[in-house]
């Protein structure tokens, strides 16, 4: 077998320096009736060859992306990856490295995830950012509980129009860990009101933006409302391409900001492996989840760098660490942040402008039967029929329309929605046949 | 002594070069993509334009490249050599796999376009929780976890909603039994979910009490038992039925910490133990690469019991069609936006297909070979204080007994083998030895590379009893000993502007 090279030679010789008799006499630990004598029934050993092409052939099933018009959002996104970036993420140094606790040969991770923390802290106009975490929904629910740690409440108020996913992520752990989470109905043109349902409880406003509807909307009323009562306001960004041409959360007042990350890098690749981004406020930075990388010296005075605070995490804390996260989406943020160098300031301006073009060029077209007053590169369409059956039916004609609503929302009577998403891989002629198919 | 600082006009040395931060290379106007400006259009943003400048710097692709190289080359992985940490499993991660993750057919499909586009990717990942429940003799596979501390609460979920279904009776049931040896996950899982961590010390043989082990499930109030199975000091629980037995007796289940399962795969089903969930780590047993720390995958395994509780999405057949269910009854919710880490699925079944229920038969033979044969060629320079317990199984544990009176400690050796070309094991942990050393060398090594780690271990044993400066190691690294306090007490997080004039 071509990955295992201890060959027959070597393991008689081995089993003699251990004073074995066999592999077999090393599993005598293992109650005997539980030790299988044979293989289990599963296929035998296959050639690379082999193994491509019968997986080829799985992959040959589903419809890609590129092979036609293509629409779909709702927290997974496709854009454009340069070729540079899926290179470099598989020099081998990084593929196969493991996380930096032996910082002397790992500076290479270290430099980057510093860049990265940097780079998120700049798009979200926060302080201070985290080394990641598995992805939005995760991000999001590790922002309520440490919500719930900061302001020692255990409340909190989420918009309706959060990602449903993202909300029942954060269900299951109030379940578990017996907070609330009152969420109110989806609002598909925007418009809710949040800050009425503060209270002295509220730990926390979860608010998204742009919200799965795709609606924005400035949250600093929203932010003081909730710094009235000690609240704090967490917004999740789950197109994070959005704040090239959007003013930044941390500039709204957001405490904390959860964000999906996969736009920028990473492949759509069926909702995993994404990139949960999570920034927050310096003042809170003990409290936050997961791993953080800091600047120091070496003892020759070198600058150089480490993951720091670790009293924070599992390894160090055990059952009073701020969360059990350990392993996190460390080659995910990898793509990202080189994805975000090639592109700069410059390059990611001109990328979520042509975003934001696509997205109003292909809403001017629909019309009024756009429901979204202001977005950026996603918005909500009202079909005069059931969407999914649209979306199903133009599936049939080579084009994916977007993702139904009520996907997402079954059963809460928005059947005929639609959303949307326009990114710079949509081409005219793509924006032609879907106006044309919706109208 | 300065490491690194010969005596070159750059102060770099050949192919030791060192690089600055992307925003300390900022070359304004230089682009590293070519996106042209957007034609002219009406704006829709409601007047939540951004104001001003992001801050990102520029830089032009070439330096771009030339920036993630220099510090890939600051890096050291599997490819590089012999990555023995212990219960991480660095094994080789076979190219073929990235090649099959990156087919458009997986990595270019939408997690919510129709159901009918994606067959193939469900189908897929019908056939990895196929292999997975045929490997471990479990009924049920909930794809969806993260990573490994994810499915511990997966799996930890779902023993808490079978103890809510079973009624008020279990409203009390908040003792999760926990080894000192365990991973520190484990107790943070369970605290996370509001259990009670109670935990348990190891014998001397390295392994749970079974005798202790009754007494304290007997005390009542008992949840569910979290135990590494081969555990963390190398070694077998075989009294692994008797502890099942009497966690179901005290009425809570067995979670097991899959992370050890490279030890075993093809070997022995956790489901024959009486184990009633377990993740599985397929960055570690199934070489999914771990990437400088993730992404990884987690998926749960579940016994009859706590099937139905598993969460959603599940996937199911209907028709001759696959689709996604997202609700169901008895499922205790959703783990995380969509339905898993697919990329890493393809990956996992790329490796399990190539090395066959065959294969995977061997790679537990020959890791647990190996660490055996690691464990005997050094115990007599390292002490192993389980040594005599029986064989070790996938990992051998040293502590630093041997080191006393020589002024080095488990860390010096660590930072002394970087020198040598090797990456360090696991060191202090678990924490129930003193400076612990865990050795994992897998099943991928050659013996060569085997007896080459020998032969420098046994090297640095003998430098440190002649007492060679081995506090000051690495002095041949990209960097020397890093200030982990400074780190701390002046916490440095991001770069910003003027930093260096402060």
């Amino acid at each position: 077998m071509r990955y295992l090279p201890i060959t027959g030679a070597d393991r008689s010789e081995m089993l003699r320096a251990i004073g074995a008799p066999s592999v077999e006499a090393l599993f005598s630990d293992v109650p005997e009736d539980a030790l299988l004598a044979e293989p289990v029934d599963l296929p035998r050993h296959a050639g690379e060859f082999e193994v491509e092409q019968r997986l080829s052939r799985l992959a040959a099933r589903n419809r890609a992306a590129g092979a036609g018009p293509f629409f779909c959002g709702a927290g997974s996104y496709r854009h454009h990856i340069p070729a540079s970036v899926d290179y470099l993420i598989q020099r081998g140094e990084f593929l196969t490295s493991y996380t930096p606790y032996q910082p002397e040969i790992a500076q290479g991770t270290l430099q980057y995830l510093f860049e990265f923390q940097s780079q998120v802290c700049l798009l979200t106009g926060m302080e201070v950012a985290n080394a990641s975490m598995y992805d939005g929904a995760t991000a999001a629910a590790e922002a309520v509980m440490m919500a719930n740690r900061v302001t020692r409440r255990g409340k909190a108020v989420v918009s309706g129009n959060l990602h449903p996913h993202y909300r029942d992520t954060a269900a299951t752990l109030a379940r578990f860990q017996g907070f609330t989470l009152e969420a109110g109905p989806p609002a598909p043109a925007g418009g809710e009101d949040l800050a009425s349902r503060i209270d002295g409880d509220t730990s926390c406003v979860v608010v998204q933006y742009p919200d799965l509807f795709g609606n924005i909307r400035d949250f600093s009323e929203l932010a003081e409302a909730a710094h009235a009562k000690g609240a704090l306001l967490v917004v999740v960004v789950t197109e994070i391409v959005a704040l090239g041409a959007l003013r930044p959360p941390g500039e709204m007042g957001a405490d904390i900001v959860a964000a999906e990350g996969q736009s920028i890098g990473n492949a759509m690749s069926f909702g995993g492996p994404h990139l949960g981004l999570f920034a927050a406020r310096t003042r809170h930075m003990r409290q936050m989840p997961g791993r953080l990388c800091g600047e120091t010296v070496d003892a020759d005075g070198r600058r150089g760098y480490v993951l720091t605070l670790a009293t924070r995490e599992q390894h160090i804390r055990r059952e009073r660490a701020t969360s059990n996260i350990c392993t996190n989406s460390g080659l995910c943020s990898l793509a990202f942040t080189i994805h975000l160098t090639l592109l700069g300031e410059t390059g990611l301006r001109r990328l979520a402008a042509l975003n934001h073009a696509g997205a109003v060029s292909l809403a001017d077209r629909l019309g009024a039967r756009v429901v979204t007053p202001h977005f950026f590169n996603e918005f909500t369409v009202s079909l005069d029929g059931d969407a999914a059956e649209a979306v199903e039916r133009l599936a049939g004609e080579g084009i994916i329309a977007g993702v139904p609503v009520s996907r997402l929302h079954p059963g809460a009577g928005l059947d005929d929605l639609l959303l949307v998403a326009v990114t710079e891989t949509v081409g005219a002629d793509d924006i032609d046949a879907l106006a044309e198919a919706l109208s | 002594m300065t490491g690194n600082s010969r005596d070159t006009v750059s102060g770099d040395f050949g192919l030791s070069i060192e690089e600055p931060l992307i925003f300390e290379q900022d070359s304004p106007g230089a682009l590293g993509v070519d996106w042209p400006e957007a034609e002219a259009h009406t704006n829709r943003l409601g007047g939540l334009a951004r104001s001003g400048p992001v801050g990102l710097p520029s830089l032009a692709e070439p330096t771009v490249v030339r920036h993630y190289t220099r510090l890939s080359q600051k890096n050291y992985g599997i490819d590089t050599g012999l990555f023995p940490l212990g219960s991480c499993t660095m094994k080789h991660n076979p190219r073929l796999n990235e090649r099959m993750a990156r087919l458009p057919g997986f990595a270019d499909i939408h997690p919510l376009q129709p159901e009918s586009t994606v067959q193939g990717a469900l189908a897929l990942c019908r056939e990895v929780q196929r292999w997975l429940s045929v490997l471990t003799g479990m009924p049920g596979v909930a794809l969806t976890p993260g990573a490994g501390a994810h499915g511990e609460l997966c799996g930890m979920m779902a023993i808490r909603a079978a103890l809510d279904a079973g009624g008020d009776a279990n409203a009390d049931r908040r003792r999760v039994l926990v080894p000192d040896s365990a991973h520190g996950t484990n107790p943070a899982t369970a605290a996370a979910l509001g259990f009670e961590v109670v935990s348990i010390p190891e014998d001397a043989r390295g392994r749970v009490d079974p005798e202790r082990f009754e007494a304290l499930a007997g005390e009542g109030g008992v949840a569910a038992v979290m135990l590494t199975n081969p555990n963390t000091c190398g070694v077998f629980e075989n009294d692994i039925r008797r502890i099942a037995d009497a966690v179901h007796e005290a009425g809570g289940y067995f979670y097991c910490d899959g992370a050890n399962f490279n030890a075993i795969v093809g070997r022995v089903r956790p489901g024959d133990l009486g184990v009633d969930a377990m993740h599985i780590n397929l960055h570690k047993t199934f070489s999914t690469p771990h990437g400088g720390g993730g992404p990884g995958s987690g998926p749960v395994v579940f016994s009859e019991a706590l099937a139905p509780y598993a969460p959603v999405p599940r996937i199911v057949e209907e028709a001759g069609a696959l689709r996604l269910e997202e609700a169901n009854g008895e499922a205790f919710g959703r783990m995380k936006a969509f339905h898993g880490q697919m990329g890493m699925f393809v990956r996992a079944l790329a490796y399990m297909m190539s090395h066959g229920a065959d294969g995977l038969r061997q790679v537990s033979g020959d890791a647990v070979l190996n660490a055996n044969y690691l464990l005997r060629k050094l115990e007599d320079v390292y002490s192993a204080p389980f040594a005599h317990s029986g064989p070790a199984m996938h990992e051998a544990l040293f502590d630093d007994r041997a080191l006393r009176d020589t002024g080095a400690s488990t860390l010096d050796i660590a930072k002394a083998m970087i020198d040598e070309g090797l990456h360090p094991m696991t060191v202090y942990f678990p924490l129930v030895v003193h400076g612990a050393m865990l050795v994992e060398p897998t099943e991928t090594e050659t013996r060569a590379s085997l007896d080459r780690f020998i032969a420098i271990m046994r090297g640095l044993a003998e430098r440190a009893k002649e007492g060679a400066p081995l506090a000051e190691a690495p002095f041949h690294a990209p960097r020397r000993r890093l200030d982990e306090t400074q780190a701390a007490r002046k916490p440095v997080l991001r770069w910003q502007a003027g930093e260096a004039e402060e």
